[in-house]
């Protein structure tokens, strides 16, 4: 067995990766990421839409591009890549066991970096009755065929769930020419951002049927068409609100569910959001192993997967280079909870036992929430028994979008350790009466 | 159409009244307040409006109200690459009106590995003042194809 040792080992080259990556070595660690695909890039190599890297770059790239601009900054440095290579164990310890053309690989690291991503939940997960026909994809999937390998799966559309990739599908599928008659989402508002409602659906006339799902995939070789109807408020579908559409083909934009496989072979935490629990240095239980990007949280944006992976990055070069940090099962630990509006909330514990050097090399907590529904006009609060730490006024709160801010270490040092920090909303108007 | 289609934003065009012109309404898409702008035209040509967050989204309802522009991004077909695609974009946004006239274009236009991530595919594009470029580095690799024809 090839065996191989490194400073840090990042697990996936995606976005997250790879801005991990080029953090660590910036910092002076020796640094190998290993990629299951031939490629580096990860998802952004289909996503061939622009508005990546605004934030980062200051330009609306494509994903390819937002790609290549890492993929041409790693080949500036020391930084290695296996590629085609996939994990297929990992132990507390850090080592890894992957496997790739040449065989089985061990390497042996001091610190991990998590940044596998995510799937996509498919049919299955979701339950739809009906047969198995053809014609039945993930939009991601359909979109790796329209984007990279050259075809189109199918010439109808209804598209199920209005997430990011759903609703850039059926701009893209209108594009190559084919009828997207129905973007169709249970909830009754828009899973995915604004902007894409609004670039990639009504810019089309795209109709999207809110408070809807699909009851039945007809047709038993190829799908001959889909019936949705419109759900109650737990989410039954109500008889007699049927529409069938003659279409050949059904898209899942469902959701995503973060890739944890190898993580929990370390023995690594899982919480709320499937990804791992971490603290305010984005390390795990296990000492050494971090986590950043989609398999720590599904983010909206790719300039904020930057951000949280360069955290990540830089966190594993200080743990291996200069302290062992702090981690969430240390009695000085802290826990984070969401309270009432919040779906969840990262980092999971903060550490309140950390040196001053630290503190300020570390910087201010950074905390990240999705609200559970739309909202308006609340205080978003954080705050631990009576004492507030963060409080903020918003006019709107969408699940979409991704809420992160900023509080200083400072107003953490005081709290009771067994006080959770209760993360919440509070409504403008209960306030007032 | 169903009647939980969401709303689409409205063009209203207000006859006589007062002194509006016309009036529609934009959702910012410039950052993720998504802020809902009505713009007001007024006789005389200038816009009024209300609902902004800021100057960047008083440009974008302007220019939504008076031209929408997009950026276009899709692919055309490379040979010699491991892939049969090359993803292309606008270098900058371009007349919403003119997307599928370049698509069209886009859908006859053929290139060859190497290309490099930035290289102009079609300079000045139906005359928009805006190139298509790649956005992808392809090298020459004609082994590991992923798919090796496309369809005529």
């Amino acid at each position: 067995m090839k065996q191989v040792e490194t400073d840090i080992a990042i697990l996936g080259g995606g976005p997250a990766g790879l801005a991990a990556a080029v953090e660590a070595n910036t910092a002076g660690c020796r640094v190998l990421i290993i990629e299951r695909d031939d490629q580096l890039g990860g998802i952004l190599q289909q996503c061939i839409h622009p508005g990546f890297g605004l934030h980062e770059f200051k330009e609306e790239l494509a994903g390819p591009e937002y790609a290549q601009r890492y993929i041409d900054m790693l080949e500036q440095t020391s930084i290695e890549v296996m590629k085609g290579t996939m994990v297929l164990d990992m132990t507390p310890k850090k080592e890894i066991y992957a496997i790739n053309e040449d065989g089985v690989v061990k390497v042996a690291a001091k610190a991990i970096v998590l940044s596998m991503g995510c799937r996509e939940r498919t049919r299955g997960a979701i339950k739809i009755p009906g047969f198995r026909p053809t014609g039945v994809y993930t939009a991601g999937t359909a979109q790796r065929f329209v984007n990279i390998e050259g075809f189109m799966p199918g010439t109808r559309f209804v598209i199920l769930g209005s997430g990011d990739i759903g609703m850039i599908m059926a701009r893209r599928l209108t594009w190559e020419g084919a009828k997207v008659d129905a973007v169709v989402e249970i909830l009754p508002y828009p899973s995915g951002l604004v902007r894409n409602k609004v670039q990639c659906l009504d810019d089309y006339g795209i109709p999207l049927y809110l408070s809807h799902t699909v009851v039945r995939v007809h047709g038993k070789d190829r799908v001959t068409g889909i019936t949705i109807a419109k759900v109650d408020e737990k989410w039954k579908p109500i008889p007699g609100t049927e529409i069938f559409f003659n279409c050949d083909t059904l898209l899942l934009s469902v959701g995503l569910i973060p890739e944890n496989e190898a993580s929990k072979k370390a023995g690594v935490k899982l919480g709320r959001t499937n990804g791992p629990e971490v603290n305010q240095f984005l390390q795990t239980n296990v000492d050494g192993i971090f986590a950043c990007g989609n398999v720590l949280q599904v983010h909206d944006l790719v300039d904020n997967v930057a951000i949280e992976a360069k955290k990540a990055g830089r966190m594993a070069a200080i743990s291996v280079l200069e302290y062992k940090l702090p981690n969430i099962t240390a009695p000085d630990a802290v826990a984070v909870v969401p309270g009432e509006g919040v779906g969840y909330v990262l980092p999971t514990k903060v550490n309140l036992d950390v040196p001053e050097e630290l503190a300020s090399e570390t910087g201010p907590v950074k905390v990240s929430l999705r609200v559970k529904q739309p909202v308006e006009e609340v205080d978003l609060v954080a705050r631990s028994g009576e004492t507030v730490i963060y409080k903020k006024y918003l006019k709107h709160a969408r699940p979409s979008e991704m809420i992160i801010f900023e509080v200083d270490f400072a107003k953490f040092q005081d709290l009771q350790i067994e006080t959770p920090i209760e993360v919440l909303l509070i409504s403008r108007e209960a306030k007032d009466e | 159409m169903s009647e939980n289609q969401e709303e689409t934003e409205g063009e209203v065009i207000q006859e006589n009244a007062g002194e509006v012109v016309q009036e529609k309404k934009v959702i910012c898409v410039i950052c993720p307040n998504s802020c809902e702008i009505t713009v007001k035209q007024m006789p005389d040509g200038t816009l009024l409006m209300e609902g902004q967050g800021c100057k960047r989204g008083e440009q974008y309802a302007s220019d939504e109200f008076l031209a929408p522009k997009r950026t276009l991004a899709t692919t055309v077909r490379i040979h010699d690459a491991f892939i049969p695609l090359l993803p292309v974009r606008t270098s900058v946004p371009v007349s919403k009106e003119k997307l599928n006239e370049i698509l069209d274009l886009l859908a006859r236009i053929e290139v060859t590995a190497p290309i490099t991530c930035g290289d102009v595919i079609v300079e000045n594009v139906l005359g928009l003042e805006a190139n298509v470029i790649a956005t992808r580095t392809l090298g020459v690799d004609t082994c590991t194809k992923i798919a090796c024809e496309l369809p005529a």
